[in-house]
């Protein structure tokens, strides 16, 4: 980024509400709702009243420029800013409508319905077999035929079965790192999550192990909510139902994704989507 | 043209380069000097026969050369030798003669210009005997129960022969007595122990009594029989003897029972020569010592050295690896964790003879006289674990080079990815489930290397053990077949305290050297063994874990 404006501190607030208010309207069943939620790492805030609303089984895209809070909102619906020292959070986010911020939440089982996937494959060093098996194992799920049955499911549901099927036992980091990145996405839906965090799962792979990825969250969605943040814009339009376009820590516009690409309502979202920003 | 070589940096190189050579060097030429002086102590010398005359008059010396030395006339002079022929040098050399019994050392300078005559006689024999070291002279006949059973060169054969079955007979009581007998003596003194138990409980009664007499009458028996077999043995052992001359053809009767070696090196082929030497060696790191550590093998000082070192390992590995655990990913890491951490850098330059002196202090006399207190009230006042021993020993080392250990691992976990361990935590492992099935295998390596170390440090080091453990010469070995098993009270040798011992604590000093130059050479191959077999593993774990290095 070259050329970073000042935040505009005239935003459009009844706008925002009004286009909140059209989400719900057009899907009732809202899978996650972000209510006026504020992020501080030390005294720097890193999220200003962010209120959102993502629908059931549908793919949520964050976009955004390098730094504008998108990955920490992300990391926020699996309680992962937890780790960081210094971060205080204040707003509801309710995921079926229980609040995942109340004291009564068990972090490792709600980590167990949101499930992620982060920017470089982070396999474990173990064999493929094992990687898939982990979150299984974990839960205390040891039973051979369970886990064969989970493992092939899983793999397939990644689109990586046919791959690997013969290699099962090999270190899964002799993998090229798109078989990695679905390795990790297997490993995610291993457990049967409701929500699936994606943060930038391409960044880091070529354009061919880019375009599998996206498929296969196309097939997913089916099945699981998704939340994606992505650097990409063309990834933003051609996989996602709807979009956030955030600036700053805060989020400027959400909408519907052929509308938001077609049609801002704001003049940041089109400069940014046209790509007046750096 | 001067600027631009030093611009280019190859000076550099050439200096960097130059200090790892010269350290190379120096540890090459120090294994080079251990190992030849160590090992050239078991090639089995030459016996050289000298036709002497100095001013007492005319004497043969028979013996093996050791040294020689050349001493410059003036010092020779003022050192109160005659020079004759004007020499410049006065040649000398160190001749082991042997024959303890009858010369009262065995060794002794001999100067070359006395010497008349040199000869190395194929009949010389080596005796190396159970008591009073070498004999060297010549074999005149094999006597049996007093009557000459052999003569001349047949004596040579049946002594052979007779020694073979000497030694198996030797090897039999050996057996019995450190099996069978002490077997029977540790089962006595358990009855006491126990007896004496019952007595401080006032539950010793009669019909307690009886079943006691009982038992120990069983025993009592049982070593009857044993000592009327070990007699028997003896008496077959005694029978034979050999009659030998020394250099001056003074005759002397050697049991062949007390033989150990009977050699006639001039006589060997090269061959002969290398398969002594290999057996030699061979009995050097599996015998016990004998004739205060001078003569003999090492074997319980390597035992003890590699079990408390083991020993050692056991004990520091949980408690380094849970204490850096807590240190790097539960401790807040604030003032307080730095302290701490500064505190285990600093325990690990604390001389090691202080740790000693700890572990004499608090493990033997508080912990265990309470132990002995507690639990043994029945062997007072012998003392069990209030006394120095090889579980205080494998403690004290173990405090030693605990730092070693947190250190390597704190490192270890700090290069674990922390996309490592969001992955297992997004996948809703908890903090502790993350930690036991991804991370800390994935810290093994290092967790290797940082045992590596301390077994590296504690294989080696002597001043503290002197306090807590480590005796000249143990009795018993801390493993043995007697319930339970492994005594960790007791006290063991080992090799580093065996090298300080025989080269400095040993009235013979000349025939220590060559021995001390071994032990140090088995220390270090100890010291190395052991570091291997711990390589051998962190590269087999490095190798599973290869993630880390991208």
């Amino acid at each position: 980024m070259t050329t970073v404006q000042t935040p505009t501190h005239a935003i459009d607030i009844n706008m925002l509400k009004k286009n909140d208010k059209a989400v719900a309207q057009h899907n009732n069943d809202t899978c996650i709702r972000v209510q006026d939620l504020n992020l501080f790492y030390g005294d720097k805030q890193a999220l200003f009243d962010i209120n959102l609303e993502m629908p059931r089984k549908k793919v949520t895209a964050y976009i955004g420029p390098s730094g504008c809070g998108k990955s920490t909102l992300l990391r926020c619906i699996n309680r992962m800013n937890d780790l960081v020292d210094g971060v205080s959070i204040k707003g509801k986010i309710l995921l079926d409508n229980e609040d995942i911020y109340d004291k009564s939440v068990n972090v490792a089982a709600l980590r167990r319905r949101v499930g992620m996937v982060f920017q470089k494959p982070n396999p474990f060093p173990k064999t493929i077999y094992e990687n898939v098996a982990y979150g299984l194992r974990i839960q205390g799920i040891n039973d051979r035929h369970v886990l064969d049955e989970v493992v092939e499911k899983s793999l397939r549901g990644a689109a990586l079965w046919d791959e690997v099927k013969n290699r099962l036992n090999d270190n899964a980091l002799g993998m090229s790192g798109g078989q990695q990145q679905r390795l990790v996405i297997a490993r995610a839906i291993a457990i049967e999550p409701e929500v699936i965090l994606l943060d930038e799962p391409a960044s880091a792979l070529d354009p061919i192990s880019t375009l599998k990825i996206e498929e296969l969250i196309n097939e997913l969605k089916d099945k699981y909510t998704i939340v994606i943040v992505t650097h990409n814009m063309q990834q933003a339009a051609r996989v996602s139902d709807y979009t956030a376009f955030m600036y700053m820590g805060e989020l400027i516009e959400f909408g519907e994704t052929s509308e938001l690409f077609t049609n801002p309502a704001k003049k940041q979202t089109e400069d940014y989507i046209t790509g007046r920003y750096g | 043209m001067i600027k631009a070589w030093f611009k280019s940096g190859a000076p550099w190189i050439w200096l960097t380069a130059g200090a790892v050579s010269i350290n190379l060097i120096l540890v090459v030429g120090l294994l080079g000097l251990i190992a030849v002086r160590g090992l050239g102590h078991f090639w089995p010398a030459d016996i050289v026969e000298y036709h002497y005359q100095d001013s007492k008059g005319q004497s043969i010396i028979i013996g093996e050369e050791v040294a020689t030395a050349l001493l410059p006339e003036a010092q020779a002079k003022a050192a109160g030798h005659e020079v004759l022929n004007n020499a410049e040098y006065l040649v000398q050399f160190l001749v082991k003669t042997g024959n303890r019994d009858i010369l009262g050392s065995d060794f002794r300078w001999i100067q070359e210009q006395y010497i008349q005559q040199k000869t190395e006689p194929e009949d010389l024999i080596a005796i190396e005997r159970r008591e009073w070291g070498n004999f060297y002279g010549r074999l005149l006949a094999v006597k049996e129960s007093g009557a000459v059973i052999a003569q001349g060169e047949q004596a040579w054969n049946t002594a052979q022969e007779k020694l073979l079955k000497l030694l198996e007979l030797h090897d039999q009581v050996d057996d019995l007595q450190d099996h069978e007998v002490a077997a029977i003596n540790y089962n006595l003194e358990r009855l006491r122990l126990k007896q004496r138990a019952l007595e401080l409980k006032n539950q010793w009664n009669d019909t307690v009594s009886q079943e006691f007499a009982a038992q120990k009458q069983a025993y009592e028996q049982q070593y009857q029989a044993i000592q009327q077999k070990l007699a028997e043995l003896n008496r077959e052992i005694k029978r034979t003897s050999l009659v030998v001359v020394d250099a001056n053809q003074k005759e002397i009767s050697v049991p062949l029972g007390r033989v150990v070696k009977l050699t006639r090196p001039n006589a060997m082929s090269l061959f002969d020569k290398s398969i002594e030497y290999v057996s030699a060696f061979i009995t050097f790191i599996t015998d016990e010592p004998r004739e205060a550590n001078t003569e003999g093998g090492i074997f319980p000082a390597i035992f003890g050295t590699v079990l408390m070192v083991l020993l050692m390992a056991i004990v520091v590995t949980p408690f380094g690896v849970i204490a850096a655990v807590y240190l790097r990913e539960y401790a807040k890491q604030g003032l307080i964790t730095r302290i701490i951490r500064i505190a285990v850098n600093n325990l690990a330059g604390v001389p090691s003879i202080v740790y000693g002196v700890f572990g004499l202090g608090f493990f033997v006399y508080i912990l265990g006289g309470s132990i002995d207190r507690m639990f043994f009230p029945e062997s007072a006042p012998a003392p069990v674990f209030g006394t120095p021993g090889l579980l205080w020993a494998s403690l004290t080392l173990a405090l030693l080079t605990l730092p070693v250990v947190i250190v390597a691992t704190e490192e270890g976990l700090s290069r674990i990815p922390k996309s490592i361990r969001e992955g297992s935590l997004a996948l809703g492992a908890t903090k502790a489930e993350t930690l036991w099935r991804t991370v800390l295998p994935m810290a093994s390596p290092a967790i290797m290397t940082g045992l590596i170390l301390a077994v590296a440090r504690a294989a080696g080091e002597v001043a503290p053990l002197m306090l807590v453990g480590v005796v000249k010469l143990a009795p018993t070995l801390p493993l043995d077949g007697n319930f339970p098993y492994l005594h960790l009270d007791r006290k063991f040798m080992h090799l580093g305290f065996h090298v300080y011992d025989v080269g400095f604590q040993s009235p013979n000093v000349e025939a220590a050297r060559p021995l001390v130059y071994a032990t140090s050479l088995l220390l270090v191959m100890v010291i190395v063994g052991l570091n291997m077999f711990a390589i051998a593993i962190r590269n087999n774990l490095r190798e599973k874990f290869r993630a880390l290095e991208n």
